[in-house]
């Protein structure tokens, strides 16, 4: 859920949830891989701007991606989506190159541009030939600061993202209902408001936003370079140097500071019946620490508390709902590890054949209750580390998937570091750990459950 | 296995016609040969196409039977996709538990898929633990047990969600869609099967089907990574050597889609999808490049088409719109999707048509063409050889479209060939024919005659 699909910029707001799971799941790579690759290089422009290359020789491509530390989550109250609404605009041409030109030359070579938004970062991607990123390079670092907006291309683009909200969330049950379920997970935290934006909000969204927006954030102190494939850090370093290098340092930004979560306290519900609906679903959410904002171990024992409760089909939800007891056509849990601020942590399920969707909701509670109470076997911590700790072995086999992993995690304030040593913080995860975080975290008192409900039944 | 979802209505449509994949196949890049490709043939004659690549300590395999759900019998239609979800469910002495299990601990990922055309099966594993991978994967190959709780839960799952979209107006637009193109024909059938056909499915059925297509005759096999020619040929007779020599395939016929045709689907929602189908081109055909240069400059996948220009960058009326040359084995077609606001629906769909009308009457200019030749040449080792999975993926599919193991080297040239007037031509044959068109969206508004 990351790539597919060259139609359009995209945004990825409704992908969020599995997509952040599955970057968390194919997380690092390098570590201690005697066979390993060159080194990863990372260092720091003049300017500020933060460089990461991540050197793959197998074949001639080249990633490219600048990742920009301002997301949804930092608008301003009033003005949601301008965060990708203004991701768009930087498709709009500069002063010096008109709109489509950037797009023309990459085409031209045969290479791929997009970029996507999200909560915590927005970025921009480029794949190319090694020969070509230069190009690529100079036309990036062009429009980090020399942008030309009309008012002209402002209304068109607008409604291009009305219709990629509609497309995206009107004409989805699933993403409506998501959408409030989120709004009333998160009750002061800007994680609630939708990363494509509010319709009505979006509707009003004018160039006088989008000029603010850019000049707050889009600068070389607040960017990270990561480019992956046929290239060395130091060839990397000079082309860097000679583009992006140019670029003024923009004024120090703040700390990023959101509003924070109060206590949770309540149990809550949230309901959406359509008539598009026939077999009724459900997730319940909880707010819980992620891996930048986590105390040490805990982020790592949520990532691999989700495997084991409900990440796969060799996990204990899978197989007691769907194969032991038959009562589910899907169910499972997910664990959005790589955000800022304090994240999503959600199970979900479907009933199959004559059960009820509140049979497999309780049955889920059964499942966290007898982690809670019983813990977990040595065995079953055993394989999921396993998996976590092969699947960045795994990893290295998509030059874009590094680059993705690289550059989410330093925009949300991690380091290299933090990627290389991942694969030991997951082995000195202990069952006891697993327990705690299960037993502090998933309490059915302090969650949101949504119900996606077909239109003649009720829930209960 | 493919279960139904609520995947937006573009990329089911799209995926009735399968295999777009087929043809987006494209060029190497320039002076350093990204792949170099050898032709293993195993001691009891196997064939497969090897990249040998030891960077990363993993080995891809990805093979294809021929004959997928369009192979399935009359009344027990979803045999296909069934069968593909049961293959870590139970192979050989292991039941389902203990095979997956074994799968697990060693760390390999293992896939099957059926399409109309082919069953895929696909297996990643680590290089130091490819031993008993491989024996896993021959095990699901030659030997699935088709026991009877797997299939029970495999078969309700997929009912599920056969139900769950039974009222989502973009499942029924899809299938609206096939029925109306393709007629009696096996491509018009859900891939998935109806609750009815599901139900009549028996364990002998899905031992028959598989003995059917599991064949040493109607394989293709591609491998990448970490492995070397002779380790693999002794695997090749390992994971298909006791297979039956000859498939027992039904013969399937050619279909024209039926052009030509309205199909609405009322509905009321917030946006319309339009959907547009013309003839398309066969992959064998000597103007196959032309007609894939010109598709790509109407409304091929990038920011730079006539039809993303028209209707998106100029008026704003969409966020995606896309053509493309859609062949499968039995079928081929040029088809234009988008989805616009309701209100606006018309606007749209008469912008699509003047495009079409004018790529018909008008063709390219010299500058489109050179650039759409750049891009086309140059995205094919971006967009194909980028993972060892995705190699695999491609050089599967060069060898089911006997395109040739020198293919990469040759299709730069191919391109390069192409002139304008072949273009033009190409063009005229395609597009002047009148279309299908669906329309899913609310009742009313659609003009767009011309």
């Amino acid at each position: 859920m990351t790539f597919e699909g060259r139609v359009g910029r995209r945004s990825r707001s409704s992908f969020m949830g599995l997509a952040a799971v599955a970057l968390i799941a194919v997380l690092p790579a390098q570590a201690e891989a005697p066979r390993e690759a060159a080194a990863v290089g990372n260092f720091r422009l003049d300017n500020g701007m933060e460089v990461v290359v991540i050197p793959d020789h197998r074949a001639p491509i080249v990633t490219h991606m600048v990742w920009y530390r301002v997301g949804s989550a930092d608008e301003p109250p009033g003005k949601s989506g301008i965060a990708h609404f203004f991701e768009h605009l930087m498709f709009k041409g500069t002063k010096t190159h008109p709109a489509g030109e950037f797009d023309s030359k990459v085409a031209e070579i045969g290479g791929n541009g997009n970029a996507f938004t999200s909560y915590d970062y927005t970025a921009y991607i480029q794949t190319v030939t090694p020969e070509a990123l230069e190009m690529v390079m100079g036309f990036e670092s062009d429009r980090m600061r020399n942008l030309n907006l009309t008012d002209n291309v402002i209304g068109t683009e607008r409604d291009v993202i009305l219709e990629e909200r509609r497309s995206r969330v009107e004409n989805s049950p699933e993403a409506l209902l998501s959408e409030e379920v989120d709004a009333t997970l998160y009750q002061n935290h800007p994680y609630r408001v939708p990363v494509i934006g509010w319709m009505h909000e979006v509707e009003k969204l004018n160039r006088t936003d989008a000029v603010a927006f850019y000049d707050r954030y889009y600068a070389p102190n607040n960017a990270v370079l990561v480019v992956a494939g046929d290239v060395d850090p130091a060839n990397v370093k000079a082309l860097a140097e000679k583009t992006y290098g140019k670029v003024e340092r923009g004024p120090d930004l703040p700390p990023r500071v959101r509003p924070q979560e109060p206590e949770q306290n309540t149990k809550r519900t949230v309901t959406l019946t359509d008539p598009r609906v026939s077999v009724p679903s459900f997730r319940k959410s909880w707010v819980v620490p992620s891996y930048q904002d986590a105390e040490t171990g805990e982020a790592e024992a949520l990532d691999l508390l989700s495997e084991i409760l409900g990440g796969g089909t060799r996990s204990r939800i899978y197989q007691e709902l769907v194969v032991r007891q038959g009562i589910a056509s899907s169910a499972g849990a997910y664990f959005q590890g790589d955000a800022l601020d304090p994240t999503t942590f959600s199970i979900f399920g479907a009933p199959r054949g004559a059960a009820s969707l509140e049979t497999v909701e309780k049955a889920i509670d059964t499942e966290i209750v007898k982690i809670i109470k019983d813990g977990i076997s040595d065995t079953e911590l055993e394989k999921a580390k396993n998996r976590f700790v092969r699947s960045m072995i795994f990893a290295r086999d998509s030059q874009s998937g590094m680059a993705n992993i690289y550059g989410s995690t330093l925009a949300t304030g991690g380091t290299v570091k933090d990627i290389e040593e991942w694969p030991d913080r997951i082995r000195r995860v202990t069952a006891k750990q697993i327990q705690d975080a299960a037993a502090k975290y998933l309490n059915p008192q302090h969650s949101v459950a949504g119900y996606l409900m077909p239109e003649t039944e009720s829930k209960n | 296995m493919t279960t139904p979802s609520h995947s937006r209505f573009l990329t089911a449509a799209a995926s009735l016609f399968l295999a777009i994949v087929l043809l987006i196949l494209p060029t190497l890049v320039s002076a350093r040969a990204a792949v170099t490709i050898q032709e293993v043939t195993s001691p009891n004659g196997i064939k497969a196409w090897l990249v040998e690549d030891h960077a990363v300590p993993i080995i891809s395999i990805r093979f294809a039977f021929n004959g997928g759900s369009t192979q399935d019998p009359a009344g027990k239609e979803g045999v296909a996709n069934l069968m593909t979800g049961l293959f870590d469910e139970g192979a050989g002495d292991l039941d389902a538990n203990a095979f997956q299990e074994r799968l697990d601990d060693a760390g390999a990922e293992m896939r099957f898929d059926a399409s109309r055309d082919y069953v895929y099966g696909s297996m990643r594993m680590l290089a130091d633990q490819k031993d008993e991978a491989l024996e896993l994967l021959r095990m699901a190959i030659e030997t699935p047990r088709f026991d009877a709780a797997p299939i029970d839960r495999i078969r309700s799952q997929i009912v599920s969600g056969i139900v769950a979209n039974a009222k989502d107006p973009e499942t029924a637009a899809q299938f609206a869609w096939a029925k109306a193109l393709y007629g009696e024909h096996p491509y018009s059938r859900r891939d998935e099967g109806t609750e009815q056909t599901l139900a009549s499915i028996t364990a002998e059925d899905l031992k028959s089907f598989h003995k059917r297509l599991f064949a040493r005759e109607n394989l293709t096999v591609a491998v990448v990574g970490a492995i070397d020619a002779e380790t693999l040929k002794l695997e090749l007779d390992k994971l298909f050597g006791d297979l039956p020599e000859k498939p027992s395939l039904q013969p399937v016929d050619r279909v024209q889609p039926k052009l030509a045709q309205e199909i609405r689907i009322p509905y009321d929602l917030p946006q319309a999808t339009l959907q547009l189908a013309y003839p398309g081109i066969e992959r064998s055909d000597p103007q196959f490049f032309a007609a894939f240069l010109m598709n790509h400059i109407l409304g091929g996948g990038t920011f730079t088409s006539r039809l993303f220009n028209e209707v998106r960058e100029k008026r704003g009326l969409a966020y995606g719109i896309e053509s493309s040359l859609v062949n499968n084995e039995h079928s081929s077609g040029l088809v234009i999707g988008t989805a616009t606001r309701s209100d606006r629906a018309g606007e749209a769909l008469a912008i699509i048509r003047a495009e079409v009308k004018r790529m018909a009457e008008q063709g390219v200019t010299d500058e489109e063409l050179e650039a759409a030749k750049k891009y086309v040449i140059g995205s094919y080792a971006i967009n194909n050889l980028d993972t060892s999975r995705g190699i695999a993926s491609t050089l599967v599919e060069l060898q089911i479209d006997k395109l040739g193991i020198d293919y990469m080297d040759r299709r730069k040239n191919e391109i390069g060939a192409v002139t304008k007037e072949d273009v033009q031509a190409v063009a005229k044959r395609l597009l002047s024919a009148e279309p299908a068109i669906m329309i899913v969206g609310p009742a009313g508004d659609s003009g767009g005659k011309g």
